[in-house]
């Protein structure tokens, strides 16, 4: 596969059924690539669909990799794991695809469009976010059960809820929360700007969110632990840069980057 | 729609089948075409056989009556506060009137998840009147259906205000005088002369806002969660099921499409037409 | 009835206003009084300011300066609400969605009345204008002349103190006015109160007022009876829509020295500042100089234009004296007038009027 020296590259819109999502991620190379300094042929743009929780953590990887492969730029395309495996699935001209969970990758690898099958890269589990203080003194899941206290899940349909639901049913705790919110992030605010007392979310999300949040660790969290596949894209633009990103985040490197932002090690 | 002015009433002729301008026609229908088309594909792909199963299941009635009841409170809250404050831009001077109403409209061009994380902060547990609420009366609006309907009218009150203005704008001023010279105090004169001769405006304010509220998602799962039977609306329904289920997610959006429809076209037909 | 508790009335009854209001380069500045019965016309062009001073005495413009008082009381600080004034206006303002029954019920239920109370009211007032037949019809369903007549009912029905009409055959078409007019004069000479109206016409003026008042630019110019008005016009405008050829002079003796040049002869002695009118129809006009005319006032005039006025010629001169001139079609034709063409135009001292400037 020969490439032109310019080239623009779209990744267009997809919709998974409506207008649910809407995703231009435009990169234009305006400047002659740079000479492969390297030598390892690589240049042009990798485009990285991934899921949303790994947004600090490989945009951080996204610039060692433009630095360490000099002519090559990395874009990414984050969201969640459903919409973004639907995307590809619509064609979008992606290279990667990091999921939050093998149920998302697996819409994908059913569909044989992915090279070769996905690996695991990280783990992540739930925490309990409480307000910073922890004022309430929740301690472990069954604390979360006190009237009065309100807690937020994520919604069952995305994978924060459904590792929650899980995580409750091995503790045996019943739990009725004021709401339960379309993603992570939005369960997170939900603490941050303590209209909840605490939520279930993922302990890479306590770690971002830093000292606006205070997390608590709980047993029954090891039930759910959720893992992080990634996988090259059977029909990637550019498949050599590909291999190289995903060796990348696999890499010691890669999973320093990974660990200080709170995942686990498979 | 009518402006209360005085004038000889004829049927309006009706425009000829024929002689339609073809540089009218033609975007015309291309403008039908692109609001109809995603309709119908939204038929077209709908999962009729799983329909049945999915409108047995009591959620989704419990959001659908969740969803008429909050959009319906904020349509009656909006029409409340939404139609004096028309009033007063229309009719009153003020200094600073101008960015009065460019804040009225400040809704609109806000992305609605923008706007609940400013209800939470105005109106949330620690907001910044909502503190005092708490504190004061022991009143907490999120995660509360009156949060949702909170949420909706604050996303759909402009829509309302935007419309009974123009109205107001358009009609008469002078009707008012004349009911001051009647004897009618300036708020009678409001309710007795020219609320009647703005009706017309104010149900069109009203539906749009009413089919704003319903539709409404951002704003209402951001302030008031996602609960069902509690805050959980159709549209909330709706995008969640999209997370794992899009043929439910279908199915739902067809039953609030369904249902607003009849809503609307049973209101065009029995309260727009007679004013 | 005073709604001004704070006011203690003076003996006067009926209006007394001196109405100052500013708009922007405009100034209206017109004295008024009438008393309880008088039907006053404010008479004047567009634009003189008749209508402000109407919405001044209605309370709905506000008064920049001068005082408004009725029947004693001062009025200046009454909400329009709480005036005892009832307003026919120009285009009526039915309000669209009542019947006529409940339009004139509106101003009774706004001052107290209870719903049935207003109701027998209004249906009075509308048996008394002749509509008896129409208290259910909505406005739109109204012919002019019924329009007219039932906001005038709902004007009545707050049995004003102070009755204002602005225009209010207007909106009529010429037929339908003459008719109106005619009834309108009746119920105005019944009205026990004050009615103030404000019309362009002096037809209209001169059939429903007992007294003129005549407004340009803000000003009185002239005010009196009709008819002392129609005889001694002091300005152009007057003038005109009196139908009189005006001037302006310094008389001596029988004689007017006109400003605009010639001499006019009169039978009136005066001496000083004067005008002298004369009608239209009093010209008379020949081909070539009259030789045996005992007409002192004899001028050279060039047509300058011609128009038909009613079933005669208005020939409009220029030269010796600028004057308007009416006669019959076959005079016209034996002149054999054109426009440009020479005339001598003949006024007796007896057909012109002269009188004090």
């Amino acid at each position: 596969m020969t490439r032109s020296p310019h080239r623009t590259r779209r990744t267009a819109g997809v919709g998974a059924v409506a207008a649910v999502l809407a995703l231009s991620a435009c990169s234009t190379s305006g400047s002659e690539p740079s000479p492969d300094s390297t030598g390892d042929g690589l240049t042009g743009t990798v485009t990285v669909f991934a899921a949303a929780s790994l947004k600090e953590s490989f945009t951080t990887l996204g610039e060692r990799f433009e630095k360490e492969h000099p002519g090559t730029e990395v874009t990414f395309n984050f969201g969640g794991s459903d919409g973004l495996a639907a995307g590809i699935d619509s064609g979008a001209p992606a290279d990667v695809f990091a999921a939050a969970s093998a149920k998302t990758m697996k819409l994908v690898t059913d569909e044989g469009l992915t090279a070769g099958s996905p690996s695991t890269f990280v783990r992540n589990r739930l925490e309990i976010a409480t307000v910073p203080g922890n004022p309430h003194a929740i301690d472990s899941l069954d604390d979360l059960t006190a009237s009065g206290l309100k807690v937020v899940l994520c919604d069952e349909t995305v994978p924060c809820g459904a590792a929650a639901r899980t995580a409750l049913t091995a503790g045996g705790v019943e739990l009725e929360p004021v709401s339960y919110e379309q993603d992570v992030k939005s369960a997170l605010t939900k603490v941050r700007l303590k209209e909840a007392d605490a939520a279930l979310v993922y302990r890479t999300d306590v770690r971002a969110a830093g000292d606006k949040v205070e997390g608590v660790e709980f047993p029954e969290s090891a039930e759910a632990v959720n893992d992080y596949p990634i996988a090259r894209l059977e029909n990637a633009p550019n498949p050599s840069a590909a291999k190289a990103f995903v060796a990348l985040v696999k890499s010691a490197e890669g999973q320093k980057v990974l660990g200080e932002a709170g995942f686990l090690k498979p | 729609m009518t402006t209360g002015r005085e004038a000889p009433r004829k049927a309006r002729p009706r425009a000829p089948g024929r002689g339609v301008p073809l540089a009218l026609l033609a975007p015309a229908l291309l403008g039908l075409a692109f609001l109809l088309v995603p309709l119908l594909a939204l038929l077209l792909r709908a999962p009729w056989r799983d329909l049945p199963e999915q409108l047995t299941s009591p959620e989704v009635w419990e959001a659908l009556r969740l969803s008429l009841l909050c959009a319906t409170t904020a349509t009656a809250l909006s029409l409340v506060v939404g139609v004096p404050l028309a009033w007063l831009l229309a009719r009153t001077d003020f200094p600073g009137r101008g960015l009065v109403r460019a804040l009225v409209t400040l809704p609109l061009v806000l992305p609605p998840v923008v706007g609940g994380v400013a209800l939470l902060l105005a109106l949330g547990r620690n907001g910044v009147v909502g503190q005092w609420l708490d504190a004061w009366f022991g009143i907490t609006l999120p995660f509360t259906t009156t949060g949702v309907v909170l949420a909706e009218t604050f996303v759909a009150m402009p829509f309302l205000v935007i419309s009974v203005e123009g109205t107001l704008r358009a009609a008469d001023p002078r009707y008012e005088e004349a009911a001051t010279t009647l004897g009618a105090s300036r708020f009678t004169a409001f309710r007795r002369v020219t609320l009647p001769l703005i009706a017309p405006g104010i149900a069109a304010g009203a539906v749009l806002a009413w089919a704003r509220a319903l539709g409404e998602f951002g704003a209402t799962i951001t302030f008031a969660g996602n609960f069902p039977g509690r805050t959980q609306t159709m549209p909330l329904a709706v995008y969640l099921a999209l997370q794992n289920d899009p043929a439910a997610a279908i199915a739902l959006s067809l039953v609030l499409l369904a249902v607003s429809i009849a809503v609307l076209a049973g209101l065009r037909d029995r309260w727009m037409r007679t004013a | 009835m005073p709604k001004n508790p704070g006011t203690v009335p003076d003996a006067a009854e009926g209006l007394d206003a001196h109405l100052v209001v500013d708009r922007g380069s405009f100034r209206l500045d017109v004295a008024l009084t009438a008393a309880p019965g008088d039907v006053v016309a404010l008479l004047g062009p567009n634009g003189a300011g008749k209508t402000t001073a109407l919405r001044a005495l209605a309370g709905l413009a506000p008064l920049g300066a001068g005082h408004l008082r009725l029947d004693g009381v001062d009025l200046r600080r009454t909400p329009p609400e709480s005036r005892p004034v009832g307003v026919v206006f120009q285009d009526y303002l039915l309000f669209p969605h009542l019947t006529a029954l409940d339009n004139v019920a509106f101003g009774p239920r706004c001052r107290g009345a209870g719903k049935t109370e207003a109701r027998a009211q209004a249906a009075e007032w509308l048996d008394r204008m002749g509509l008896a037949g129409h208290a259910g019809a909505k406005p739109r369903r109204l012919s002019g002349g019924q329009a007219q007549r039932v906001a005038l009912a709902r004007a009545l029905a707050t049995r004003p103190r102070l009755l204002l009409l602005d225009e209010p055959l207007a909106a009529l078409d010429a037929r339908t006015r003459l008719e109106v007019r005619a009834q309108l004069r009746r119920h105005l000479a019944a009205f026990e109160a004050v009615a103030v109206l404000v019309t362009h016409d002096p037809l209209d003026a001169m059939v429903l007022a007992d007294r003129l008042v005549v407004v340009e630019q803000g000003r009185i110019v002239q005010e009196g009876a009709p008819s002392d008005i129609a005889r001694h016009p002091r300005t152009e405008y007057i003038a005109q829509l009196v139908g009189l050829n005006l001037y302006r002079g310094q008389a001596d003796g029988h004689t007017v020295l006109l400003d605009a040049g010639p001499a006019v002869s009169t039978t009136e002695d005066l001496s000083g500042p004067a005008f002298v009118a004369f009608p239209p129809g009093a010209v008379t006009l020949y081909r070539d100089r009259p030789t045996g005319s005992s007409a002192r006032n004899l001028w050279r005039c060039e047509v300058a234009g011609l128009e038909t006025h009613g079933d005669q010629i208005r020939a409009e001169l220029t030269g010796g004296l600028a004057l308007a001139a009416d006669l019959t079609t076959v005079a016209a034709a034996e002149l054999d007038l054109r426009p440009g063409a020479t005339v001598w135009a003949a006024v007796k001292a007896t057909q012109t009027h002269a009188y004090p400037a």
